[in-house]
């Protein structure tokens, strides 16, 4: 047990190098940019936990980023690469609004449900087509998640400028490409008065339980990780191994699809431009960062909810382009996943010792180093 | 090139993993045309001594010496740097690449690989030491013993001269393990180093010159060869006497429990590997398919296991017609089955012993109610099991990729087994196993066999066959030449039909 435990400390540590490093190299770009790193990181991180409205910020952009990550741990837990997710965001969306918009005098007990059934639904088809073109014809799922995002945003934006647009923006001319609103008796509720965190950060941290649960409690949780940790071996117990990656998909779909549908009920209360916010990619460096486990992805989540947040605050404070964010996000990607490496393999961090201070592993058992 | 090795030392190592010391303080020694053979137990520490050699982990204690120099060996790259060559007991080849493509993987300092003149090496490599290879083939079509030749020419080619080899001949055909063994006898006497880690006896008393005995990471014994017996080393081993299992009782079949008619698959190259084989195992028989691997041995399993599809024929698994089934419905008609790749087929390497334990099983009762995983009724099976099967392991929780292979391998027979199949297909599963734990697979094997299993055993031994097997069938070119009771099995008749020669003109078609 303390071993466990010494390995969840060991984690910790070494994401937060991989963070402190890809915050340094990041800084090389800030001063390519011309800004001030010290100035520009300070706003980041104060700017996010300074205050009431940095904090309930930072959690309404972690709902998205938890809900979508839970998708992409399912999905790479089942040995799937789902960079769909941003399709997936808009189909679930566009089915809650088109349900909430349409079933407007229905009574809210059954139309928030109808209206989170139905986004889901969206997104699992979305996510679900992945997966069968993957399972079916063999087709790379890297390639076909990108290219639905794609099409998921040319229909969207199809159905928001035409036949979903709201008739206000058409009937005074304006022309904004939005929906109309949904009913307001399916608006979640606001946690704090006077801010915009809403309930959905609620169903979000409920979700990422039920889906740990799911993973490791469950039967068909197992199915998956085992088709995603070895596909051959699932195949030989009887597994249906194509099967369980359309399931994988269509559950990560699903989940991104509910992100969508929060969104929409939780901050926009409709559809419109830009509602997917990068959040499907950014959720799945927040499931990266939380080493692919639904507990680890909620501290990750508020980290990199923290993160949009500050980014936004440092933008408007030293003024620098809303692209560096993005430069930083990737960095953090590339820290993350290359620190893997030292976790999976202990020997490497005995190694790089003996490299960089010049020592010899000739010591007593244990982590005691001597020159000889 | 580098120097030669003239003189290896190991000493004072030692190496620890969460929960287990794998290595206590080992001292080896090697000359230069020397061939030390490393015994021990499954789990003994065997293969990580060796990878400490070869530069794949850092010991916590003791140092090596080559030729009276202390050296740091960092990565495997440094070994091969210093001469230091490995044959890995699992195989590290990419599989979508050619052979040619793999033995050079990672040598060419150049953009553009020159893949015609590594091609003439590795013929000239292959053509000296006789070992047979298509360097243009793909990985994923071989068969595991050929993989196994293409570790070798790897580090051949790499110009190695001290030889590690990890369990080179479990995989390998008898014919195979004695050119083998001829060729390293050869590559001795021309002054190169080799150290030698198997469980068959009869090779480390026909190849080695000293035997190093590790028991729980100690050494326990370092004798002279010439001075010793094989019954010595067997007790050094296991700390008691060893008696082999044989079969017992009459041979007393009852109803037939699997049926193959005129079965027809091909193999994954896209030739015919079975070409219409016929076969019944009844209730209460152990039947031995003997013949060289890549005969159609694989296609022989999967097919039964439904993991393949037939182009003709039926089977009949327990009076069902099972042709083409899932692997699921066969598994719930009552097949068991030890697949030949018990890393990546018999088990999934990162989950843990108890989730292996439950592969075929997770979503029954007890182990599952209303889907939910019953975590106690689980370990409280898996904790018999690991005691049962004599499993070493710090803890249920260890993915088994942490285990040695012998232990990987007594999970996978402990799930099967117990699953108390009506068939169970064994393929080589015996192979890297101490000969305690074959001893101990064998009494098992015969054990189900006596509360009426049908065993289909696929082995390249013919020692393990006669000693168990009720029949044995020879497989050569997808075809059964013969099926004949084990005590008219001599060698000389098994090798001819092995070669693809029957004596008589009544061949079962
Ligand atoms: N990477 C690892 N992490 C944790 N434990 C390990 C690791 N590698 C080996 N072990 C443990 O060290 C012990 C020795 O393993 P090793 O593979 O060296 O045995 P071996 O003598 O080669 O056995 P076999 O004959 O079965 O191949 C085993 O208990 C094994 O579980
Ligand atoms: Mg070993």
């Amino acid at each position: 047990m303390s071993s466990k435990h010494n390995g969840v400390f060991k984690q910790i540590i070494v994401l937060l190098l991989a963070l402190l490093g890809a915050l340094l190299v990041g800084a090389l770009f800030l001063i390519l940019a011309k800004s001030d790193p010290i100035k520009a990181y300070g706003v980041m991180f104060s700017g996010p936990l300074g205050d009431k409205f940095g904090i309930t910020e930072t959690l309404v952009r972690t709902v998205p980023l938890l809900l979508v990550g839970l998708g992409i741990v399912i999905s790479f837990r089942s040995g799937i690469i789902n960079i769909g997710a941003e399709g997936q965001i808009l189909a679930g969306a566009i089915g809650a609004t088109a349900v909430g918009t349409s079933l407007s005098d229905v009574p809210a007990m059954i139309l928030l449900p109808a209206v989170f059934v139905a986004g889901g639904a969206c997104g699992a088809i979305w996510g679900g087509i992945a997966g069968w073109l993957k399972a079916r014809l063999s087709v790379n799922e890297i390639l076909s998640t990108v290219m639905l995002n794609q099409i998921a945003l040319q229909l969207y934006l199809f159905l928001i400028r035409g036949p979903l647009i709201d008739p206000k923006e058409v009937s005074y001319g304006t022309g904004v490409p939005q929906t109309a609103l949904i009913p307001e008796q399916i608006w979640l509720s606001r946690l704090v008065p006077g801010t915009r965190i809403h309930s959905g950060l609620i169903f979000a941290l409920v979700l990422a339980v039920l889906v740990y649960i799911f993973l490791w409690k469950t039967s068909r949780g197992y199915r998956l990780r085992a088709v995603g940790a070895g596909s051959e071996a699932a195949r030989y117990a009887g597994i249906k191994v194509e099967w369980y990656l359309v399931l994988a998909m269509a559950m990560a779909g699903g989940m991104a699809g509910l992100a969508g549908v929060v969104e929409v009920t939780g901050v926009h209360h409709r559809s419109l431009e830009g509602l997917s916010a990068g959040y499907g990619f950014s959720g799945i460096v927040a499931a990266l960062f939380g080493r692919l486990h639904p507990l680890g992805t909620i501290p990750a989540s508020i980290l990199f909810g923290a993160l949009l947040v500050g980014a936004d605050m440092m933008q408007r404070a030293v003024n620098i382009p809303a692209a560096m964010i993005m430069v930083i996000q990737g960095l953090v990607v590339l820290f993350v996943v290359s620190s893997d490496y030292f976790l999976r393999n202990p020997d490497s961090i005995v190694k790089l010792k003996a490299k960089f201070l010049g020592q010899k592993w000739i010591g007593e058992v244990g982590s005691k180093w001597k020159d000889s | 090139m580098v120097e030669k090795i003239k003189q290896l030392e190991m000493s004072g190592i030692t190496k620890r993993f969460p929960g287990v010391l794998s290595n206590n303080r080992v001292n080896i020694q090697l000359e230069a045309g020397e061939v030390l053979a490393i015994l021990g137990e499954n789990g003994a520490g065997k293969t990580t001594l060796m990878n400490i050699l070869y530069g794949l982990y850092q010991p916590d204690a003791g140092e090596i010496l080559l030729n009276g120099k202390q050296v740091r060996i960092n990565s495997p790259s440094e070994a091969i740097e210093l001469g230091i060559g490995m044959v890995h007991q699992h195989f590290m080849l990419v599989p979508t690449l050619t052979v040619c493509e793999n033995v050079i993987l990672g040598l060419s300092k150049r953009f553009f690989v020159d893949l015609k003149t590594a091609a003439k090496r590795i013929k000239e490599i292959t053509d000296r030491y006789g070992l047979a290879i298509n360097p243009d083939a793909f990985v994923w079509q071989l068969s595991v013993g050929e993989q196994q030749r293409v570790e070798i020419i790897k580090a051949l080619y790499r110009g190695a001269n001290l030889l590690i080899l990890d369990e080179p001949t479990a995989v390998l055909t008898p014919q195979e393990s004695n050119e083998l063994i001829l060729l390293l006898k050869n590559m001795a006497q021309q002054g190169n180093s080799i150290i030698l880690i198997s469980h068959k006896l009869n090779e480390v008393m026909a190849l080695s010159d000293r035997v190093t005995v590790l028991r729980d990471g100690v050494v326990c014994a370092n004798v002279k060869t010439q001075e010793t017996t094989q019954e010595e080393l067997a007790k050094l081993m296991v700390g008691r006497e060893m008696a082999p299992c044989r079969r017992e009782g009459k041979y007393s079949p009852g109803k037939i429990v699997l049926d193959l008619q005129q079965v027809h698959a091909k193999g994954d190259k896209g030739s015919e590997a079975l070409a219409g084989v016929s076969l019944q195992i009844k209730e209460n028989e152990i039947l031995g398919i003997a013949g060289v691997s890549g005969n159609g041995q694989k296609e022989l399993a999967e097919v039964i296991a439904g993991l393949r599809k037939l182009s003709s024929g039926n089977i009949f698994l327990n009076g069902q017609d099972s042709t083409n089934m899932s692997p699921a419905e066969i598994i719930e008609q009552g097949l068991g089955y030890i697949p030949e790749d018990r890393i990546h087929v018999g088990t999934i390497p990162s989950f843990s012993i108890w989730e292996n334990l439950i592969l075929k099983d997770h979503h029954r009762s007890p182990f599952a109610k209303y889907s939910l995983l019953q975590n106690r009724k689980i370990m409280s099976h898996s904790s018999s099991q690991v005691e049962k099967y004599g499993i070493k392991t710090p803890d249920l929780e260890t993915p088994t990729a942490r285990l040695s292979g012998g232990n990987i391998q007594r999970v996978v027979l402990a799930r099967e087994i117990t699953r108390n199949p009506v068939a169970l297909i064994a393929a080589y599963p015996t192979r890297g196993l101490d000969i305690g734990a074959t001893e101990y697979l064998h009494s098992k094997l015969l054990e189900a066999r006596s509360n009426g299993v049908g065993i289909l055993l696929i082995s390249e031994d013919l020692e393990e066959l006669t000693s168990i097997c009720d029949n044995i069938a020879v497989l050569y070119e997808g075809k059964i030449m013969k099926v004949i009771p084990v005590e008219q099995a001599d060698e000389r008749t098994m090798g001819l039909l092995m070669a693809g020669i029957a004596q008589d003109s009544q061949f079962l078609n």
